[in-house]
């Protein structure tokens, strides 16, 4: 017998053990080929495309959308592929309703931009399945390049650098490659094992080498590196989190909201994943409406979102917000935490108080108010764990570096979340590690 | 309401929309559904001599052109006359005109270019009671082949002569339906007059491929790995057809003619276009067979209501009323300039305008990019460079976005730097023609 949603307290298989496969199913079924023709066939083609613009990776959104509509899918993920190796997994996860698709002139036109994250996967699907590959390494160059870190943005930078004819070894903290596509994005956007199909697809240029559970700063320091490789480059993403700061935030039930991602991601049964009947999320950003969609589809039964500022600025776009309300999640606006309760040790609730804005700035009106819990996750941002960085130059919390990604230390580059003025997304991320590979080319060649 | 009633060389029927000789029309099965839907007349596809009829290819048919979202454009077929017995054709004419006697029943013809064979069918056609013949002359495949259809169509001297042998043995009213697969459709045109055909009717089909198929290097429809050339219709041939009637219906010899206009025409506005250039009532083939027969209800309400709108009461009020603006180009007013112009409120700012004038035409739209120093992404037109050609206005995906504005006499064009002038002045005129009076 499985337990019901209903059921006090912490407890795995809400659902009963079938359910979970369905309710964590594809988001979005990808396009057939006869819908991606209708859809296809709605772009205007631009000129100075404002959807090519707004992509961090400058894809040829207008010339894939033609490719596609002309039955040439490969083509077109190839047209994708030149600037986003991991342009399908980006299809999946890029936030689009506030990049290329906020800005397709038929959004302007008429309110339905063409659906160009579909149109990406439709295509990079096609490629990925036939398994065509359309890069081959150039003659070895003899230079060796090591990366911190096996997340998109290291990913981008080890095929581009592959391409190039150079050597390159990735040092990964964890047993896995991808980083947070493998164990932050969220079960839904990234279903049957995407992540790791899609390095297995990008890998096959040869050339790119991987040594786990190795750590920059424990296993390994930068002057090492520095010393045995032509050039480096950082993509450790953002280790830390940032801290409540509130009473009784070390109860039992407090959890960080990455740390459950990871773990609903690296489940192998989800019906053995133990979640709370009542949650509440704190945070407003793409990590509190991830992590508040998850523990639903779970099957906690009330989980609620408490954000200290409203809807406009919560760093969820409006999309992903109604994505979490239509799913069963209640948002909460104007409500910052004051203290946890909890009894023996463990959560049993939280104390909030209402905030408002007075000239722009954020106050707390002295009203309270109190929500029960069995769990509380914590999204309140990510930072830099800059313990092993301390040679660089490190600038609002993250690696200070130029366009190209170059850090202040010669050899070393850095790119994706690590770096500073990141968006925290895979895609800038993307860009930022292909950009750097670009740079270390020209310097090393 | 606008009265549609049409009287086509003496035939009546309560509005000018026909269905064109094709499958639409091919046994009573369709014309009396097509009739209950509320098409005015038919022209009963095309029937041959007595005998064994004549076979189809028993693989496709038809081959298709599409534009986006799969919208049919142009289309085409290699299918030949009727391939039901003749009998079998008349006696349903027959029944068909006695329930409908208000609709137009006319009947396709084509035998062998043989003074008998004529002879011998008009008699049986006019004893069904139809209201009168239409002479095919247009079947550009097959039937050609047989020394009949576009092969009579492309001679004007035997056109002239089968249409008066029909003349001569028939009272029933001739329509002669005219091919376009020749380079000049005001000699067959003439021909037909000449031979005292009551009307002439048109376009048939054009001579095309529509595809070929890139695994096994066949024209399509292919049949068996082999493909021939079939008859083009649709929306795409509309722009010919147009032509071909305002030639005919501004020809001197051919003036007063009556034309039955054919060819692409799918709503209302296709066919007060073919009507206003001259044709007396018009016949629909493709875009019944694309969207069936209900399609004629928008083009009713459609008709009526623009005439109403425009205060026409009857079809003659506004039949020919575009033939005199029909021009040869060295008659075009070189004097009238006009220019570009965006409306910014309408403008999405694809750049597509931008871009066809700056590839391909007078480099007369200015972008602005977006976030350079401050500036929003804009277009606009340099009305000194704009020649007024009207390319951005047919790549705009907004409908009136771009307008062509007429520059006022005494204002400064500001490309050549001179005045406008009122004063109207040709090319017979103009001071680069080395023909000029
Ligand atoms: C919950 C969550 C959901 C998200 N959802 C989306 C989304 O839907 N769409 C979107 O565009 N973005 C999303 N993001 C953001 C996106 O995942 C990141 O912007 C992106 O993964 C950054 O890539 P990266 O390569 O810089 O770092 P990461 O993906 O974080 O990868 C860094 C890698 O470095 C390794 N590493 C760290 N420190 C060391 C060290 N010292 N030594 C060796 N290895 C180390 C880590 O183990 C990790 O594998 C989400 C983020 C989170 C947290
Ligand atoms: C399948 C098919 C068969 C046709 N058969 C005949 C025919 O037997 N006799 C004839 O005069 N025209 C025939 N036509 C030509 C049509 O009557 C008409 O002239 C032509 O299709 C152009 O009109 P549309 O663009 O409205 O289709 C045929 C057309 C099609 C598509
Ligand atoms: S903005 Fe929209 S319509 Fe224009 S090219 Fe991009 S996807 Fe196509």
């Amino acid at each position: 017998m499985s337990n019901t949603m209903s059921k006090p307290g912490i407890a795995s298989d809400r659902l009963g053990s079938e359910q979970y496969q369905d309710v964590f199913a594809d988001l979005h079924a990808p396009l057939s080929p006869h819908e991606a023709l209708v859809e296809a066939g709605r772009c205007y083609f631009c000129y100075d495309a404002p959807c090519q613009t707004a992509c961090p990776t400058d894809i040829d959104i207008p010339l894939f959308i033609r490719e596609i509509s002309t039955q040439n899918p490969l083509g077109a993920a190839k047209t994708i592929f030149n600037q986003n190796i991991l342009g399908g997994m980006c299809a999946r996860v890029c936030p689009t309703e506030t990049l290329c698709e906020e800005v397709c002139v038929r959004e302007e036109a008429e309110g339905k931009p063409v659906k160009i994250g579909f149109l990406q996967r439709y295509a990079t699907d096609a490629a990925m399945q036939a398994n065509k590959q359309f890069f081959k390494r150039a003659a070895a160059t003899g230079k060796s390049i090591a990366i911190i870190g096996a997340g998109p943005a290291s990913i981008a930078c080890a095929h581009r650098l592959a391409m190039f004819g150079h050597e390159v070894k990735i040092f990964e903290a964890k047993e896995k490659p991808g980083g947070l596509n493998e164990y932050g994005i969220a079960a839904y956007k990234t279903v049957d094992d995407f992540a790791q199909k899609e390095l297995d697809y990008i890998l096959q240029i040869g050339g790119i080498s991987f040594e786990y559970g190795v750590k920059l700063g424990s296993d390994i320091s930068l002057d090492e590196l520095g010393e045995k490789y032509d050039a480096v480059f950082i993509g450790v993403g953002l280790g830390a989190v940032n801290t409540l700061g509130i009473k009784n935030s070390d109860a039992k039930g407090v959890v960080d909201a990455v740390d459950f991602i990871e773990q609903v991601r690296q489940s192998k049964d989800l019906s053995k994943v133990k979640i709370g009947r009542d949650i509440i999320v704190i945070g407003g950003g793409m990590t509190a409406i991830d992590a508040a969609i998850q523990a639903k589809l779970l099957g906690s039964e009330n989980v609620t979102i408490c954000y200290r500022r409203g809807p406009e600025q919560m760093g969820a776009s409006k999309f992903e917000q109604d994505l979490a309300t239509s799913k069963g999640v209640m948002i909460r606006h104007w409500l910052a935490p004051k203290k946890i309760r909890s009894k023996k040790g463990a959560v049993k609730g939280l104390k909030l108080e209402y905030t408002r804005l007075n000239n722009g700035k954020l106050e707390k009106t002295g009203e309270k108010t109190s929500l029960g819990a069995d769990q509380i996750f914590v999204a309140i941002g990510q930072k830099l764990d800059a313990g092993s960085l301390q040679k660089l130059q490190i600038s609002n919390g993250r690696i200070k570096t130029d366009e190209a990604g170059k850090t202040s230390l010669a050899k070393v580059w850095a790119g994706g979340d690590c770096i500073e003025g990141g968006e925290d997304l895979t895609v800038t991320a993307v860009a930022n590690g292909r950009d750097a590979a670009e740079d270390i080319h020209a310097t090393l060649s | 309401m606008a009265d549609l009633s049409n009287n086509f060389v003496g035939i009546k029927s309560p509005n000018p929309f026909w269905l064109a000789s094709a499958p639409p029309t091919d046994k009573a099965y369709n014309v009396e559904r097509a009739f209950r839907a509320g098409w005015g007349g038919v022209m009963w596809k095309t029937l041959g001599e007595d005998g064994p009829p004549v076979v189809n290819v028993n693989g496709p048919r038809y081959g298709a052109i599409f534009g986006g979202d799969r919208r049919l454009i142009g289309m085409n077929n290699i299918e030949l006359i009727t391939d039901r017995e003749l009998q079998v054709n008349l006696r349903e004419i027959k029944q068909v005109k006695k329930n409908w006697p208000d609709r137009a029943v006319v009947v396709s013809l084509m035998v062998p270019c043989e003074e008998e064979a004529w002879k011998t069918i008009l008699p049986v056609v006019e004893e069904t009671g139809a209201d009168g013949i239409e002479l095919n002359f247009g079947c550009p495949h097959g039937m050609s082949e047989r020394g009949m259809g576009a092969a009579v169509g492309q001679v004007p001297e035997y056109i002239e002569m089968v249409t008066r042998w029909c003349k001569a043995n028939t009272n029933m009213p001739v329509i002669v339906k005219l091919t376009p697969n020749i380079t000049d459709i005001r000699y067959p045109a003439r021909a037909a007059h000449k031979g005292g055909a009551d009307a002439v009717s048109l376009i048939n089909t054009i001579n095309s491929i529509t595809n070929v198929n890139l695994d096994n290097f066949a024209p399509e429809p292919t049949i068996d790995g082999k493909g021939t050339h079939g008859g083009y219709c649709g929306p795409a041939v509309k722009p010919i057809a147009l032509n071909m009637v305002a030639e005919i219906a501004r020809d001197a010899q051919t003036k007063g003619l009556p034309i039955s206009g054919i060819g692409g025409i799918t709503d209302w506005r296709d066919a007060a276009e073919f009507m206003a250039l001259g044709s007396g009532n018009v016949q629909v083939c493709t875009a019944a067979m694309v969207y069936g027969f209900k399609i004629v209800e928008e083009m009713i309400s459609g008709l009526s209501n623009w005439m109403d709108e425009k205060g026409y009461t009857s079809i003659d009020d506004f039949v020919g009323k575009a033939v005199p603006n029909v021009s040869d180009w060295q008659y075009l007013n070189l004097n009238h300039i006009t220019k570009a112009k965006i409306n910014q409120d309408l403008c999405i700012e694809c750049g597509r305008c931008f871009i066809a004038c700056e590839d391909t035409s007078h480099q007369a739209i200015m972008a602005t990019k977006d976030n350079v120093e401050g500036a929003e992404r804009h277009f606009e037109v340099m009305e000194d460079e704009c020649v007024g050609c009207n390319l951005c206005v047919n790549v705009c995906p907004v409908e009136n976005c771009i307008e062509m504005v007429a520059l006022d006499a005494g204002t400064m064009d500001e490309r050549t730097g001179k005045q406008v002038s009122g004063d109207y002045a040709n090319w017979t005129t103009h001071p680069n023609n080395p023909g000029a009076k």
